[in-house]
């Protein structure tokens, strides 16, 4: 089974199975990753399911497009990997990704 | 305490963030969640949006996929609750069976406001609430040619704006001088309306509905005055009605909506309730508020949630907003409830993005972000905190982000 890792801000992981073809937030929030809000059902509108990307993966996994760019520009969370989780569609080719949670979601 | 079982009457948006909210919180006992829709609880807000233009199926709409209910042992009932009997801790179902609780969320929402006027029950003339209406919609744009939209709030608005994408000649009839008048600022709503008719949409503001005219299907909506106009399709967005009926009867202390308090207790503290149907008393607003936002839902459920396990998670997100219309993204921080000051960022008489400032007394009370992300987020954090702003400030936040 493919799965993915979310790491909470405390270090804590939370490992749930891949599901191809939908977002990366629909899978924290349907196996009640806590950290993920998701708010507004994945329309890039509230910034709540924020992510950081581990080293390594972002390549496969791509760099955040134009309007979620402007969502995590006023983040003070905000790294070099970070993305929004709906954004983000996963694939078999994700298995093992890993993403660190921040402290806060907006 | 977390045994028992915990009824939830209402699988929307609040209801099932309560059912998962239970889970979250350690509840072990049952979690029951009943609704009266054939299919797994949705989010509504893109139902006038990418649902209505064809761009996400009935799937994408699903708030959890079915395997999050059965994990986490969450029981989805379809029926309706017809009565809320307090006294013996069970709810009466449409099909005569009763089914008992120790603790009940109400989470009703709300129904659509309807328009008295003659032939409104005409073929061809919907609400716009459930998946089934847009459905029927969808299917009888894609034979006709003229649209009216009866409401230019942001309901009206966004379904323009998608069946115009369909490729429909659209009306809207706004009976008020100006769209959104209730909800923004009058540049707000002027904004608006340059955007719909730059988009081929005729605007008509003024115009009161007297009629809907036909034979064997809609063919004409009636104005006051007694001009006709052509129409294959109707959709009426005129506000919504809160689903406040079973607490009332139940006794419950309801005004414009089921009363909350900050940890979503009912006058019953014993019942919770949450989102549309649920009326919060917020110190912030220092009044009754009554929120149609799926935000706001699912912060009142989080909390509700947290009430029903015994802990205290105090109602305290700021309300925001967003609407879909064309490649504008509208997102709006807080109320602008007694505002006494406006200021613009941008020029809404000429760009596609600008921010509209509201003010009280010096500090930010809301503000509407027009395809300006980090004004809103930024918006969010100064309302929040409370502190003054300055008007030069706001004034030149875009060019310097």
């Amino acid at each position: 089974m493919s799965v993915v890792t979310f790491i909470s801000h405390d270090g804590e992981k939370h490992e749930t199975p891949l599901e191809e073809g939908v977002s990366l937030m629909q899978v924290a929030v349907d196996n009640m990753v806590p950290g993920i809000d998701g708010d507004c059902g994945g329309e890039a509108a509230c910034g709540t399911c924020h992510v950081v990307v581990e080293d390594g993966w972002i390549d496969q996994v791509g760099r955040s497009g134009p309007v979620e760019e402007e969502m995590l520009a006023m983040n003070p969370e905000r790294e070099p990997n970070s993305r929004l989780s709906c954004q983000m569609r996963l694939s078999d080719s994700l298995d093992g990704l890993v993403v660190r949670l921040p402290e806060f979601q907006l | 305490m977390t045994e028992g079982r915990a009824l939830v009457v209402g699988a929307s948006h609040a209801g099932v963030q309560v059912a998962a909210g239970l889970r979250q919180q350690g509840w072990s006992g049952e979690v029951v969640v009943v609704g009266d829709e054939p299919a797994l609880p949705y989010h509504r807000p893109p139902l006038s949006k990418a649902y209505l233009a064809g761009t996400s199926s009935l799937q994408d709409l699903a708030l959890r996929k079915a395997e999050f209910y059965a994990k986490h042992d969450i029981r989805l009932v379809q029926s309706t609750v017809t009565q809320v009997d307090r006294a013996a801790q069970q709810v009466g179902l449409n099909d005569g069976t009763t089914m008992g609780y120790t603790h009940l969320a109400l989470c009703t929402g709300g129904r659509v406001r309807t328009l008295d006027v003659s032939g409104i029950d005409l073929p061809g003339v919907f609400y716009l609430r459930t998946f089934a209406d847009v459905e029927s919609i969808r299917a009888l744009a894609a034979s006709g040619s003229h649209a009216v939209i009866v409401g230019g709030g942001y309901v009206g608005l966004e379904t323009a704006a998608s069946l115009r994408a369909l490729g429909l000649d659209v009306t809207v009839l706004e009976a008020a001088e100006r769209v959104l008048e209730r909800v923004t600022a009058p540049e707000v709503s002027a904004f608006y309306e340059r955007v719909h008719r730059d988009a081929g949409v005729v605007i008509r503001t003024g115009a009161q509905v007297s009629a809907m005219a036909g034979d064997q299907r809609v063919r004409e909506v009636v104005l006051r005055g007694g001009e006709r106009i052509p129409a294959d399709l109707v959709v009426v967005g005129v506000g919504l009605v809160p689903n406040t009926e079973l607490a009332a009867e139940a006794g419950l202390y309801v005004e414009n909506g089921i009363v909350i308090d900050d940890l979503a207790r009912t006058s019953d503290p014993r019942i919770v309730a949450a989102g549309d149907c649920a009326s919060h008393r917020m110190a912030r607003y220092d009044r009754l508020v009554r929120l149609e936002s799926v935000p706001s839902a699912g912060e009142q459920a989080k909390t509700a949630a947290a009430t029903l396990c015994g802990k205290e998670r105090p109602i305290a997100a700021l309300p925001w907003f967003w609407s879909d219309q064309y490649d504008l993204k509208l997102q709006i921080a807080g109320l602008n409830l007694g505002y006494d000051e406006l200021v613009l960022s941008g020029d809404p008489s000429r760009d596609r993005d600008f921010t509209c400032y509201y003010l009280q007394q010096g500090r930010l009370l809301a503000a509407d972000c027009v395809n300006r992300p980090r004004d809103f987020l930024k918006a969010k954090q100064l309302i929040s905190q409370g502190l003054g702003v300055d008007r030069a400030q706001l004034e030149s936040a875009a060019a310097a982000s």
